[in-house]
């Protein structure tokens, strides 16, 4: 695993386009793309270059940056036997970026826990209700301004 | 090829004074014998699973406090055993479960997470159970050994047979 794997050449040149340049960061290819691009970087990765694989999306708060949030998505070749890192940033104001589920069905699901988590709206996802979460918790929990040891619970405490 | 040679003779019914009646403390014999029939209900959530997988195999044997078989309905147990860490979505769960199940009932905290949350003190797990359920017996540990788990059965079986056992209770 290592720079010189040939098919890491090869995506950085196809989708240089849409995504820039990237970079081999322990052993993954990893792009980071303006959020307009994620849609159509991902179709190419999965119809040209065999990522049949979507292995998970997720999100960083950085707290104090501008835009706030960075959703990262994993991608896996089965082909190839390599994986791709996209990382998007995204405002606090207007959290939101384009659902893969027209691509991928299993993103339905890790979708709808990174919108737990961290409050991210994914743009074509229909089913966006808590799935680790309960109905009618405020907030999201991993976002770094959740206070740490705040309890929401669903049964009133005893005494 | 062995002569009998105790002749069986049928039991006789006459009155000889040997145990026809005894006297004891009423609470004392419900006491005893409801200590010896620990029905658990194993309300089984996280790792501490494995821990009572052990403690109910048979090189510890709870089947000496008569507390080996579990029921798997809580309206035929007698002890509410809450293995591993309940989050605040489980709950409303673990409330129902305990309130289906009849009286007399006990509850059993087995491991730091089901006593105060252990080391989650988060948005997501709920800091003890007794928040939600009242609790007879602690067991601290993560996981406890399977010694700590038969100390706590036995000290819940003192608990039981020492307190009061209401025939007619007030909810009657």
């Amino acid at each position: 695993m290592s720079a010189s794997m040939p098919i890491f050449d090869t995506l950085q040149e196809r989708l240089a386009p849409t995504a820039g340049s990237g970079l081999v960061s322990h052993g993954i290819l990893v792009f980071a793309l303006p959020p307009d691009a994620l849609l159509p970087t991902v179709r190419q990765l999965r119809d040209e270059h065999g990522f049949d694989v979507f292995l998970d999306v997720t999100a960083v708060d950085w707290i104090e940056q501008v835009p706030r949030f960075e959703v990262v998505y994993h991608f896996y070749s089965t082909a190839h036997k390599v994986r791709v890192r996209l990382k998007t940033r995204v405002a606090e104001a207007d959290p939101g970026v384009d659902s893969l589920t027209p691509l991928y069905g299993s993103a339905a699901f890790m979708e709808r826990e990174c919108h737990d988590m961290y409050g991210i709206r994914f743009r074509g996802n229909a089913d966006l209700r808590p799935i680790l979460l309960y109905e009618g918790f405020v907030g999201h929990p991993l976002r770094k301004d959740y206070p740490k040891q705040q309890e929401q619970p669903l049964v009133p405490y005893r005494s | 090829m062995y002569a009998r040679t105790v002749p069986i003779v049928p039991a006789s019914r006459e009155k000889d004074g040997a145990f026809e009646y005894l006297t004891t403390r009423k609470d004392e014999l419900i006491g005893w014998a409801r200590k010896f029939s620990i029905f658990p209900y194993p309300f089984v959530t996280a790792c501490c699973a494995m821990e009572f997988m052990a403690v109910s195999a048979s090189p510890y044997d709870t089947d000496r406090f008569g507390a080996a078989l579990p029921r798997f309905s809580p309206r035929q147990a007698d002890l509410l055993m809450v293995v591993g860490t309940v989050t605040h979505k489980q709950a409303p769960i673990l409330l129902k479960v305990y309130e289906q199940m009849c009286e007399p009932k006990w509850v059993m905290a087995f491991g730091v997470c089901a006593t105060s949350g252990g080391f989650y003190q988060n948005y997501a797990a709920l800091p003890g159970i007794d928040k939600v359920i009242p609790v007879d017996i602690y067991i601290p540990g993560c996981p406890p050994r399977p010694e700590m788990v038969i100390d706590g059965i036995m000290q819940l079986q003192d608990k039981i047979a020492g307190s009061r056992h209401l025939i007619v209770n007030d909810k009657i």
